[in-house]
């Protein structure tokens, strides 16, 4: 890294490792992905779908929210991510057994949709990576 | 949108990121070779992404035009963001930004050959 860290970084924020800013690239992706599919899906054709793509929205906040909670760290960090991850782990389990199950809820896909098969189930592996991230990088009792 | 071009691409892309995935794989930092190639992708997609422009002044548009110009903003915009982001990080995970950055390339190149392929509307 060419400019030093800033002191007052917290140690257990991503932004200040390479594995961690490789995760944040990722991430990074996902929230611009997520926030301009669901931009164009409200913009265009929200009666179409209502809850899908306001699931897509919700999706969308949730992603840029883990970003910057991992990318920031500490205490306030850490909760933000753990919220995040934990909520888009529990969605794309429960939006993709409901998608399999209720077509008719889902008539066109989010991303959490069939487990997240429309992005090579990234939205599925994507959290559990930043729950490991958080339970490796725990401060120290 | 589906012609030879698209094809080189997405094969120079996927062929990139397994060369920099193993770069990756074997503890090495993006190396002068590893940033020139992603450069020229970058220009290999910027002329894809300039012909596909071009496309959409003769003839037929995608259905989702707006979508269709966010796609291609992105796509050309990738492998750029990665060489800079590599860049900043000389170690391993430079190369796996790298190695990541042209794995999703192939994907966009993709969705844009999907929605040009819906045109009218």
């Amino acid at each position: 890294m060419a400019e030093r860290s800033s002191p007052a970084r917290p140690r257990d924020a991503a932004l200040g490792t390479g594995l961690g800013r490789v995760l944040l690239f990722v991430y990074g992706i996902f929230a611009l992905s997520a926030s301009a599919r669901a931009s164009v899906q409200i913009a265009t054709k929200f009666s179409e779908a209502p809850l899908a793509y306001l699931l897509s929205a919700v999706a969308a906040v949730i992603y840029i929210a883990a970003t910057v909670g991992l990318a920031i760290g500490g205490r306030r960090g850490r909760l933000i991510a753990l919220t995040s991850c934990s909520i888009e782990l529990i969605g794309v389990l429960v939006v993709g057994t409901l998608s399999i199950g209720d077509k008719e809820a889902f008539p066109d896909a989010t991303v959490w949709s069939g487990y997240g098969s429309g992005y090579g189930y990234v939205p599925l592996v994507l959290p559990m990576v930043g729950l490991w991230w958080l339970y490796r990088h725990r401060p120290a009792r | 949108m589906n012609g030879p071009l698209s094809v080189v691409t997405i094969v120079a892309a996927l062929a990139l990121a397994l060369w920099c995935l193993a770069r990756a794989g074997l503890n090495r930092a993006p190396s002068r070779f590893d940033l020139a190639a992603t450069l020229a992708l970058s220009v290999l997609v910027a002329v894809l992404v300039l012909v596909a422009v071009a496309g959409l002044f003769d003839g037929s548009r995608p259905r989702e035009t707006g979508t269709f110009i966010g796609y291609l903003i992105t796509t050309i915009a990738f492998a750029p963001a990665g060489f800079v982001l590599a860049r900043m990080e000389p170690t391993r995970w430079g190369s796996l930004i790298l190695g990541v950055a042209c794995l999703v390339l192939p994907v966009l190149v993709l969705r844009l050959q999907q929605i040009a392929s819906v045109t009218g509307g």
